[in-house]
């Protein structure tokens, strides 16, 4: 039967189960929103930005592992998201974005609303296509969703001009893909596999860091189960916490620039690095000709791509974490014996970690005025113990990492690589559209909320009853920290409290400052959320629980945290991870300030 | 080093622009790059020569081969492979010189395809460094214009 591409387009939505998907309309989008009209298969969910639009629908993807699916017009509607394309690709959330176009003849003639969304997302996703042809739409749409949740997963855009949506033509969409170009390579070689176990039960002092590419239920869950047999300590990048519960008795914490003194020690002393889906970033590594020196190195990902990219790898395997993790322990079954002989090694090696992460906690600071923020943190876990918590980037980010309870995979969306300012909020909205029966709480600073606080809108129009909780320090704290630390206190452009009038060079915050801009508590309710202040201690529980309480909208709860509180440890960027300033007052390495 | 990467990719428009972005993107040398189909019309042929260490080239084919489409990585580097350039030379001369460029055409087994009254075009399809030392040669002369193909490349056939 003849039918138009936009009626192929939402047939191909109801083929690949899509249930939400996160929409903004314009001129040549239009076709599209009315076959979506339409139907009922697909519920359409209207954001008030295509950047937050993106966040949404990347929330969605890392908290469900479904594909998220966006849909805007040409020209704006499609370079705004180009934040969130990066963001969630970064990450490896697979995401499928169809950005209208303008009618194929009037591409290259600088038409209204046109942009050239192909060249300006090439560097930014997986893949990308054009759809030139009619007859290629469904193939093409097919292949997006492939790409977008196989391998390593990533951002696909499907590009459509208004001429192909049009047009009419063919309503099947097909049931199989078939790219010469791409095969990813799922299995991990058996044999390697074996060696991989050999050596982590001849090793001394193994370590296993564990990334993003093993958050999730299949993964983390079999590596939780594999962990139970052997006396190995965990450590985890930011994406990969609540892969292994935070309680978990091998469970040591996050390692990096703000990682915790044991997690970073132990990689430096460890003589087996195992590492599974991590990527070693620089946060993580610091310099990385120090990084697990002593260590023989192996590393299991989906991307051969980082394999040796940052670390040079002993031993490498490429395939799906959890396949691995999987025929790891079928292989580790036969070899009861050897674990054995390796368990009292290994126990001891893990006490001694144990014994470092008891000794060098991370510390609840008192606040003197304010709230200290770990405090908070450490409530909201308690009243929320099975909440998703979505955070922003920047200081409030790292406590959430450091303070908070998680206990299960895809628990803690955050912005790990890109580190996107004003992804909490959006995400929080996806997070809670994908999982209906759980809570979902926000932790944003003031500064990043600010980036995509119109999206209270999207919320209380969804009935979402998140928690959105605004540490408010008044400062774009992370940077304002830097300039603390290596820049002589230099607040430069980071005091939000900052008006005409107040004196050139100002570092000295105080009670006499100009009033903050915006109220929040207000902005909350003139969107039709609630919204609360916080300011003393005892103050944060009942805050939390009346936020609780709410089914139907979302609950904004501003904490006013102490203005110039640090995230400790710190590894001073560039440095060694070894060498870790653990509290207030602990003087910076020369040197040490790089980006 | 310098290496010869030869890439099978989708004869579709916008795959060269993936390629060259991947190269400027990441900041990896690019020497030279030839396009041309294949005997097969959905496929192109890609023929890169990049200056690189062991650990970047690593990641530069590693890369490649993560793009959608590209089919096929060969690196030539180390094969028995064929490797040649066409370079198209003018050279402004006098008549009374124009026995020296026949002579050195002669030896680099190079076409003289254009006679003018004060100039010659040159046309040689040759190795890399042929092509380069004929043009240090002609350097001694005055050369008005340069057209280098770039490199194609393909392995040489099994013995």
């Amino acid at each position: 039967m003849a039918v138009t591409g936009a009626r192929l387009f939402t047939k191909a939505l109801a083929a690949e189960g899509v249930e939400i998907i996160f929409a903004y309309p314009g001129g040549y989008a239009i076709q599209l929103f009315d076959e979506l009209y339409k139907q009922s298969e697909v519920k359409l969910v209207l954001p008030r930005h295509e950047q937050a639009l993106v966040h949404e629908a990347d929330g969605y993807a890392r908290s469900t592992g479904k594909v998220g699916v966006c849909l805007v017009t040409s020209g704006p509607g499609a370079t705004n998201t180009v934040t969130g394309l990066a963001t969630a690709n970064f990450d490896s959330v697979p995401i499928v974005c169809f950005t209208g176009q303008v009618p194929i003849q009037q591409i290259g003639n600088d038409a209204f609303q046109e942009a050239d969304v192909i060249g300006i997302t090439n560097s930014i996703v997986k893949h990308n296509f054009i759809v030139s042809e009619r007859k290629d739409l469904g193939r093409i749409i097919k292949e997006a969703f492939h790409i977008a949740r196989s391998g390593r997963p990533g951002v696909v855009v499907v590009d459509l001009p208004v001429n192909v949506v049009k047009e009419l033509g063919d309503d099947t969409y097909p049931a199989q893909v078939k790219i010469r170009g791409y095969k990813p390579n799922e299995k991990g070689h058996k044999y390697q596999i074996r060696k991989a176990c050999d050596e982590l039960l001849a090793a001394k002092k193994p370590v296993f860091l564990i990334g993003g590419g093993v958050n999730n239920n299949e993964a983390g869950g079999s590596f939780t189960e594999l962990v139970a047999v052997l006396n190995v300590p965990v450590i985890s990048s930011l994406l990969g916490i609540g892969a292994v519960p935070c309680d978990n008795e091998n469970y040591v914490g996050m390692l990096g620039m703000h990682g915790c003194f044991a997690a970073n020690k132990a990689v430096c002393d460890c003589d087996l690095l195992f590492a599974i889906g991590t990527r070693f970033n620089d946060r993580i590594t610091g310099q990385v000709d120090g990084f697990a020196k002593n260590a023989r190195i192996v590393h299991i990902d989906i991307d051969p791509a980082a394999i040796s990219r940052n670390i040079t790898v002993d031993l490498p395997i490429v395939g799906d974490t959890a396949n691995v993790i999987q025929e790891m322990r079928r292989q580790l079954e036969e070899l009861t014996e050897k674990i054995n002989e390796a368990a009292p090694v290994h126990k001891e090696w893990l006490g001694q970690v144990m014994k470092w992460k008891e000794e060098n906690p991370i510390v609840v600071v008192e606040s003197k005025k304010l709230l200290s923020p770990m405090k908070v943190i450490r409530q909201i876990s308690d009243i929320f113990p099975d909440a998703i918590i979505t955070t922003d980037v920047g200081q409030h980010q790292m406590w959430t990492a450091q303070f908070g309870m998680f206990r299960s995979p895809r628990s803690l969306l955050t912005s790990g690589g890109l580190g996107t300012m004003g992804f909490g909020l959006p995400s929080a909205i996806g997070a809670q559209l994908g999982n209906p029966e759980k809570r979902v709480v926000n932790i944003s600073g003031d500064g990043g909320f600010q980036m995509n606080s119109q999206e209270l809108a999207t919320a209380v129009v969804e009935g979402l009853p998140l928690v959105i909780c605004v540490f408010n320090n008044n400062y774009l704290g992370m940077v304002r920290q830097w300039q603390g630390l290596f820049y002589d206190k230099r607040y430069s452009g980071t005091c939000l409290r900052r008006r005409k009038g107040c004196p050139l060079r100002c570092n000295w915050p105080d009670e006499n400052c100009p009033e903050y801009s915006p109220n929040f508590v207000k902005l909350a309710e003139a969107y039709g959320a609630a919204g609360l202040r916080v300011m003393k201690d005892e103050d944060i529980a009942p805050a939390l629980l009346r936020a609780k309480e709410e089914t139907g909208r979302p609950t904004l709860i501003e904490f006013m945290i102490e203005r110039e509180f640090n995230v400790f440890p710190m590894v001073p960027s560039g440095g060694n991870i070894s060498d870790m300033l653990l509290e207030e007052g602990m003087a910076a390495k020369e040197g040490g300030a790089q980006a | 080093m310098i290496r010869t990467i030869s890439l099978l990719v989708e004869n579709n428009p916008g795959v060269l622009a993936r390629i060259s972005g991947l190269f400027s993107g990441k900041f990896y040398n690019m020497e030279s790059l030839t396009v041309g189909v294949t005997n097969d019309p959905t496929v192109s042929r890609i023929t890169i020569i990049c200056d690189n260490t062991d650990k970047e080239f690593e990641q530069v084919k590693k890369q490649l081969n993560r793009l959608v489409d590209v089919i096929k990585v060969t690196d030539l580097s180390n094969l028995k492979s064929i490797k040649k350039e066409l370079a198209l030379i003018k050279v402004s001369i006098k008549k009374e010189h124009r026995g020296d460029i026949f002579n050195l055409a002669a030896v680099y087994h190079c076409d003289i395809i254009d006679v003018g009254g004060n100039s010659m075009l040159l046309q040689i399809c040759d190795k890399y460094d042929r092509v380069n030392d004929l043009i240090r040669l002609l350097s001694d002369y005055n050369i008005v214009e340069i057209a280098r193909s770039g490199i194609v490349a393909m392995e040489g056939c099994a013995k």
